[in-house]
């Protein structure tokens, strides 16, 4: 019992320490990626422009449903005014950057992961490395880097129509006074809670990318394999997310 | 050809929307306008006996209009009183010299703001001026405080404790 515990234990230690290898290589060969720049813009497009749709749209409902339910929570105090802060704050620096996480991992990183794994399985890879091509760099690195840059943008787009979403309820609908929604939103909201948001979605943005790409690049060359590395993508983005998210939030108080 | 060009046109326009977001962001949902970062400002300073909680950041307003920013608040250990450095922008520059500096409520329970009242003097302040005269904070725990030591005093004679405490929220509101 205690020897299966150890032994699942140092198995993810090892999954870890691989992933974090992995990071350390991208990153090296990050400066030469910069180069074929119109790769990176190509996985930018993928990654982020094709997923604004799913992003704007859940951005609205959350918006909205926030606005609703602060409403209706705020009512109870009598301070419905303060709507615009509420939804603000959590947006910007939670709801933004984690649930703009958690739809690219569903969208981007498993649309990464079984590409690059079906081009292990179709051995395009090892075809590279027999043209003396770098894989890494060739096709990994611009994925990465894709995603990372796309996931502060998706996360400061999700914010904004969320903040509208909650404006849309609350003001149109709920009949909250317009300019009391926005300014206890300008008076309360600081910098720092933007910079929060900011530093979550690009520490997001890395480990939703490399934990995509690293599933990917290792899945088993199988038809099965790719689908076992699709589904951890998944799964192991989402609990990445949520725990890095507690701690910086913690990092941040 | 076409289609990459398609897809450039994709990518730029998901940057700009993402830009655009983050300076939404930055400068619509935050008191940090883009204007009064950069604006022409002078400076002055006030000597106050308890500053609360006011924050730095925090709007000095005349009449109810914003003319500047609490820029730092510091404490002078010979007097013993805080000294608060304020922002002015330069298009309210005839404040008299003789005006006072007082520390204001936003609402029951909102932050703290600097409302300053026009003096009658000819003279302006400049920069690096210090508003003489004064009124600090007003904190809630104190008066309250006060209002149940006036209360005990007058119930020490007739009234029970039971009094005390439910008179002390009806006096509360009336102020």
């Amino acid at each position: 019992m205690l020897k299966e515990l150890w032994a699942s234990l140092s198995e993810s230690l090892v999954a870890l320490g691989a992933v974090v290898r992995f990071l350390l290589r991208l990153l090296a060969s990050s400066p030469r990626a910069l180069l074929r720049i119109d790769l990176i813009a190509q996985q930018v497009y993928n990654s982020g422009a094709l997923s604004l749709v799913i992003i704007m749209l859940s951005g609205l409902f959350v918006g909205m449903v926030l606005g609703l339910q602060g409403f209706e929570l705020l009512q109870r105090f009598g301070s419905e005014e303060a709507l615009g802060t509420a939804a603000a704050i959590g947006l910007v620096k939670e709801l933004g950057p984690v649930v703009t996480a958690l739809l690219f991992a569903g969208r981007a990183g498993t649309a990464l992961a079984s590409e690059l794994g079906l081009m292990r399985a179709t051995d395009q890879i090892s075809a590279m490395e027999m043209m003396a091509i770098d894989p890494i760099q060739r096709i990994v690195v611009p994925r990465f880097l894709g995603g990372v840059i796309a996931m502060p943008l998706l996360a400061a787009i999700f914010s904004m129509i969320g903040i509208y979403g909650a404006q849309l309820v609350g003001v149109q609908f709920m009949g909250v006074d317009s300019g009391s929604f926005w300014s206890q939103m300008r008076a309360s909201v600081g910098i720092v809670d933007i910079t929060e948001g900011i530093v979550k979605s690009c520490v997001f943005g890395i480990a939703c990318s490399v934990i995509a790409v690293y599933q990917g690049y290792h899945a088993t060359p199988t038809a099965e394999g790719v689908g076992r590395a699709t589904t951890s993508t998944v799964v192991t983005s989402a609990v990445v997310v949520l725990f890095l998210d507690y701690l910086i939030t913690a990092a941040f108080l | 050809m076409q289609k990459s060009r398609a897809l450039n046109l994709g990518t730029g326009m998901f940057v700009l929307l993402g830009f655009a977001a983050l300076f939404f962001l930055t400068t619509q949902t935050t008191s940090r306008g883009l204007s009064f970062g950069n604006a022409p400002h002078y400076e002055i300073t006030a000597k106050f006996d308890n500053v609360g909680d006011l924050k730095v950041g925090a709007p000095v307003s005349m009449s109810g209009v914003e003319v500047g920013r609490v820029a730092k608040i510091d404490f002078d250990s010979k007097q013993y009183k805080a000294v608060v450095l304020m922002r002015l922008n330069d298009k309210y520059n005839q404040i008299p010299s003789d005006s006072d500096a007082s520390i204001y409520t936003q609402g029951l329970l909102g932050g703290k703001f600097i409302g300053i009242t026009a003096g009658g003097a000819e003279t302006y302040l400049k920069d690096k001026d210090q508003i003489e005269f004064t009124q600090s904070a007003f904190v809630l725990e104190s008066l309250i405080g006060q209002v149940l030591a006036n209360f005990a005093k007058g119930a020490g004679q007739s009234g029970t404790g039971q009094t005390q405490a439910a008179a002390a929220p009806g006096t509360e509101k009336a102020k």
